[in-house]
């Protein structure tokens, strides 16, 4: 109890020590430095599709922006958050407390994702989320501070889920991961299934990382859905893949869709197992002759093709630092009130643009994969079946419960 | 919940499926529990070594040896995987373990955990997380069996097969064969057992390393089915543990039989309510101990 | 121990938020309390429990729901937290111990993979993303925690820092009697030679329970600590890597010394703070920490120095 009676005292004199102090001058550059955190999975499940890659893309980023904004240097640092929510806000408050961190970007996974950027909304500084799916974060979670870059759950499951339907994948079986983002990405695509007029008559929820899919597949085989889903993520999906081709499934009348599919996880998968597979994505490397030019630099540093992730990284770090020149500070509500009202538009971001409720809107892709014998390379994995426009792939904001958003 | 006899049969033969690589596992920790009285922390990462010296023998070891169209085929592999995890497991028992036999078992336990993480950390550190496709599967085995009440893929039968037999074999020696009983005497009266002329400390290294064979061995088997990943192991060691927690360690014959078991009805749970298939081991476990705490097989110790 | 020693590291807690980052020194606090509670086990009853997150993370969950959603004041979220610890213990303690040495062992991390499943499936929790935003709330309804008092430039938060150092002092001190009563030569007395405790007429089976449940309900609340700094309960709490780390803090600073699991803790903390940029490499430096300790460092700095020293620390 001591310490205790000693805090207030304490807290008592200090608070009478500091009251005299005024407001320090206005700075255009806060402590003459712009300083980019990349917090993102380095070690773990998520680290091929993020990871160091994506502290690539920012760097790419600062260097082609000349390395100085308003004259004042800009700092990249990276950490680790190893897919632990505790870890990734410990670092971040750090960072904001200590390094004075201005924007943080990457932010794989949504656990991680939500503490960081609530902590962003407390101490009023940017998050630029690249990495997770979850549509909490421009909802509920939402902030002033907080804009979610790439995709999400809701996209991913609206292209996917319509374009199925629209080509003849009327009944559904979805074989989901027992937890949040996977039931969300269920949800999202049974949605658009049933508003199109194809139903879903079954779904069987696994438990996260899972080894053996054999039970599950035989489940929905039995369904006799048309379309068997798959509602989850990395390992996961690559398991179920994999298995359903063993035993015969997703050959004869039955179709196979993964609904949250990367590039590195065609790559594990090899395109004799993955051939025909359809899903969404937010980015291809080999889509037109500026996203080839931006990833064959990439690859040069990385040793690999940027994924939606690490590509969009880069296109955030850009436009973050454009928005600082437009605004002449690095004020936090400056800066984001020039990225809402800006055009987004690179390589990465076709017809982009930053809502009220932090959602960056831009055109999506329903991908394909490749036949083996069409695949004229290593990366060469996937084509562009379709593009759909971002009001078209995105939440609109009339459903949205983000409280910025006005009803 | 109704279920028809064809549903019942099919869920019977995925169940055996994982149920073999539970009895592989366990069988391996028995072993070397028996004789050792070390808990194998590192079982299950050198369960994944053992996928990945399949994994890596088909895709790197030729361009390695300078002849890029040299593979170490499927069978060459479920050779050469258990005699590099066993040489490693030698290696692990002479430098490490030996060291540790007269204090405390609980610090085999703790020794093989650290060794888990740092193999489990290098590979994590060189190999894609979400895991790699082994493409060796050979032709023979390709393509489903049709079983009359289900099309079964024609390499789960052969894992089925193949581990059973190596179950039972190693139940064989150590039960009935005479270098089973200096084995088993050994875990009793080491002194007697040099009396006979054996060497114990030999004998000991060289259980040591055919117990973490068998991990590599169903590692190799695990690699056409599952993708190949640093983590694959440190999934499966936790519900071994528990499997082994059932059955009782002392017995050999226990842990087969606990393995199967209980991978059949974790396959029956993902039917009837598939979130809990992860955790219906634990609470078995939680039974067995109220009811018999020494496991289904084991002796009051 | 001698008493200026005391006095001085209670100096030294008192004046570290002004010398370091007093979130991470808050970091440190916790899991110095949470593997002296382990130590309590390991190191004065010989019971390695392999499982200690189900107690950590529970105490964590439960405390962030009850300040979250249930609106309670600090105190008493944490000290619901620290109950439902001692009651989860209670529940597994009474299952494993009536199994021994490498089975206690192995029951205590099977046990706890079902409170991780409850963690991932009970509605409150979160799920994969955990119970986030947790308020700090008002102390006894007057000292708002999350005042941050400015020093110099830099705001420090220090009516939470000195929160969490009273209840890391409290949790410390029971401790420290509980080992240095009648009580506690009754453990060590099990811990050295069971049998013979038994033939002096000890019921080991009630002494054993009652140091568990001790032991999980003081985890408890270096976990519920934990949840109102970082203000997050998440599925890392409960995890069998957490059971597993803080086995190395107590082993690496000494088992069954006074000091040493903190010391433990505050190195192999600060380890995984300043190696966020290795990597993967960091679970190998972990765990070559550990062979190294076991192979031929089994007493601990701690235990080492105190060797040197000739007295028990």
């Amino acid at each position: 109890m001591k310490s205790l009676y000693s805090s207030a005292a304490l807290s008592a004199s200090l608070l009478l020590a500091t009251a005299g102090f005024a407001a320090p001058p206005k700075e255009t550059i806060s402590d003459g430095v712009v300083k980019i955190g990349v917090l993102t999975d380095m070690s773990g499940v998520y680290s091929t599709l993020g990871g160091k890659g994506t502290q690539v893309g920012v760097e790419m980023a600062v260097k082609d922006f000349g390395g100085k904004v308003l004259g004042k240097p800009i700092v990249v640092i990276g950490a680790d958050h190893q897919n632990k929510a505790d870890i990734a806000s410990a670092k971040a408050r750090e960072w904001f407390d200590n390094e004075k961190v201005d924007m943080i970007t990457g932010l794989l996974n949504s656990g991680c994702a939500l503490a960081v950027q609530k902590l962003g909304g407390d101490k009023h500084r940017i998050t630029m989320n690249t990495g997770a799916a979850s549509t909490e974060l421009t909802n509920g979670a939402w902030t002033p501070y907080s804009i979610h870059y790439v995709y999400d759950t809701y996209a991913l499951g609206k292209v996917t889920g319509q374009a199925v339907v629209q080509t003849g994948g009327k009944s559904w079986f979805f074989i989901t991961a027992d937890y949040a983002f996977g039931q969300s990405l269920e949800g999202n695509t049974a949605l658009f299934v049933k508003k199109l007029g194809g139903k879903v008559v079954g779904s069987v929820r696994h438990p996260l990382s899972s080894a053996d899919f054999s039970s599950y597949l035989l489940q929905a085989q039995a369904s006799g859905a048309q379309i068997i889903g798959l509602a989850n993520a990395g390992g996961d999906t690559i398991n179920a893949i994999k298995q359903a081709r063993e035993f015969g499934i997703g050959q004869k009348g039955q179709k196979l869709v993964g609904l949250l599919i990367f590039d590195t996880d065609i790559k594990s998968l090899g395109l004799n197992v993955a051939q025909g597979m359809q899903f969404t994505s937010g980015f291809y490397w080999d889509r037109d002759n500026a996203t080839r030019a931006f990833s064959k630099r990439f690859f040069d540093i990385h040793k690999a093709m940027p994924t939606m992730d690490q590509a969009g990284a880069y296109s955030a770090t850009m436009n973050y630092l454009k928005a600082i020149t437009a605004a002449g500070t690095d004020d936090p509500d400056a800066v984001m009130a020039k990225l809402k009202s800006m055009d987004i538009s690179d390589f990465f971001a076709v017809n982009g643009k930053i809502r009220v409720d932090g959602r960056m809107v831009h055109d999506m892709y329903l991908m394909e994969v490749k036949k083996p014998s069409d695949s004229k390379g290593e990366w060469d994995l996937l084509k562009i079946v379709k593009t759909v426009s971002g009001d078209e792939a995105f939440m609109p904001l009339s459903e949205s419960t983000c409280p910025a958003v006005k009803k | 919940m109704g279920m028809s006899f064809q549903t019942v049969m099919s869920q019977v033969m995925l169940g055996l499926n994982n149920g073999v690589f539970y009895a592989i596992l366990s069988l391996g920790l028995a072993v070397i529990f028996g004789l050792l009285n070390i808990v194998n922390f590192v079982h299950g990462a050198l369960y994944m070594l053992g996928a990945y010296v399949a994994l890596l023998g088909f895709t790197m070891l030729g361009p390695l040896l300078g002849r890029p169209d040299f593979h170490l085929n499927y069978w060459a592999a479920l050779i050469v995987a258990p005699l590099v995890v066993g040489a490693l497991g030698v290696l692990i028992e002479k430098t490490m373990l030996r060291r540790l036999r007269k204090f405390d078992h609980l610090y085999g336990l703790l020794l093989t955990f650290g060794l888990a993480l740092i193999i489990q950390g290098v590979f994590t550190n060189y190999f894609n997380v979400s895991g790699d496709a082994y493409d060796g599967k050979p032709e023979v085995l390709s393509g489903v069996v049709d079983l009359g009440f289900m099309l079964f893929p024609k390499y789960r039968v052969w894992v089925i097969g193949i581990s059973l037999v190596v179950c039972f074999s190693t139940w064989f020696v150590i039960e009935r064969t005479k270098l089973g009983s200096y084995l088993r005497a050994g875990t009793e009266n080491p002194e007697l057992v040099k009396a006979f002329g054996i060497n114990v400390p030999l004998m000991i290294t060289l259980t040591y390393g055919f117990g973490v064979g068998l991990a590599a061995f169903a590692g190799v088997l695990a690699a056409p089915i599952y993708s190949v990943s640093p983590v694959m192991g440190s999934e499966m060691i936790i519900t071994v543990f528990a499997v082994v927690v059932i059955g009782g360690m002392g017995s050999i014959m226990g842990s087969i039989l606990t393995g199967l078991l209980l991978g059949m009805v974790e396959g029956f749970t993902k039917v009837v309510y598939a979130p809990a298939s992860g955790t219906v081991i634990f609470l078995i476990m939680v039974i067995v101990l109220l009811v018999k705490p020494a496991g289904l097989f084991g002796k009051e110790a | 121990m001698n008493r200026y020693v005391w006095l001085a590291l209670v100096a030294l807690g008192l004046l570290a938020p002004f010398a370091v980052y007093p979130v991470f020194m808050m970091k440190l606090l916790c899991f110095a309390l949470f593997a002296a509670a382990f130590n309590l086990l390991l190191g004065y009853t010989g019971l390695l429990s392999f499982g200690h997150a189900a107690f950590f993370g529970g105490a964590a969950y439960v405390t962030g729901h009850l300040v979250k959603n249930l609106g309670l004041t600090p105190e008493l979220g944490i000290l619901g937290g620290t109950l439902f610890a001692g009651l989860l213990g209670y529940l597994v303690g009474s299952l494993a111990i009536r199994r021994q040495g490498i089975y206690f062992a192995m029951v205590t991390l099977a046990l706890a993979q079902i409170v991780y499943f409850l963690a991932l499936k009970l509605p409150f929790t979160g799920g994969e993303d955990g119970l986030q935003g947790i308020p700090r709330g008002l102390l006894f309804g007057l000292i708002d925690l999350n005042r941050h008092v400015t020093v110099g430039s830099t705001p420090l938060p220090l009516s939470l820092y000195y929160f969490t150092f009273a209840l890391f002092c409290l949790g410390f001190w029971v401790i420290y009697r509980a080992i240095h009563s009648p009580f506690g030569q009754v453990l060590k007395a099990i811990r050295e030679n069971e049998p013979r405790a038994r033939s002096l007429g000890y019921k080991v089976e009630r002494f054993k329970l009652i140091a568990f449940v001790l032991s999980s309900a003081l985890a408890g609340m270096a976990g519920a600590m934990k949840c109102l700094i970082f203000q997050l309960a998440s599925l890392t709490d409960v995890s069998w890597h957490t059971s597993g780390e803080v086995v190395l803090m107590t082993l690496l600073g000494g088992v069954g010394t006074v000091l040493g699991p903190s010391a433990g803790a505050f190195t192999v903390v600060t380890l995984q703070s300043q190696l966020t940029m290795v990597g993967p490499w960091i679970t190998v430096i972990i765990g070559g920490i550990f062979v190294v300790c076991v192979l031929v460092f089994r007493r601990g700095f701690v235990g080492e120095l105190g060797r040197l020293l000739r007295r028990s620390l």
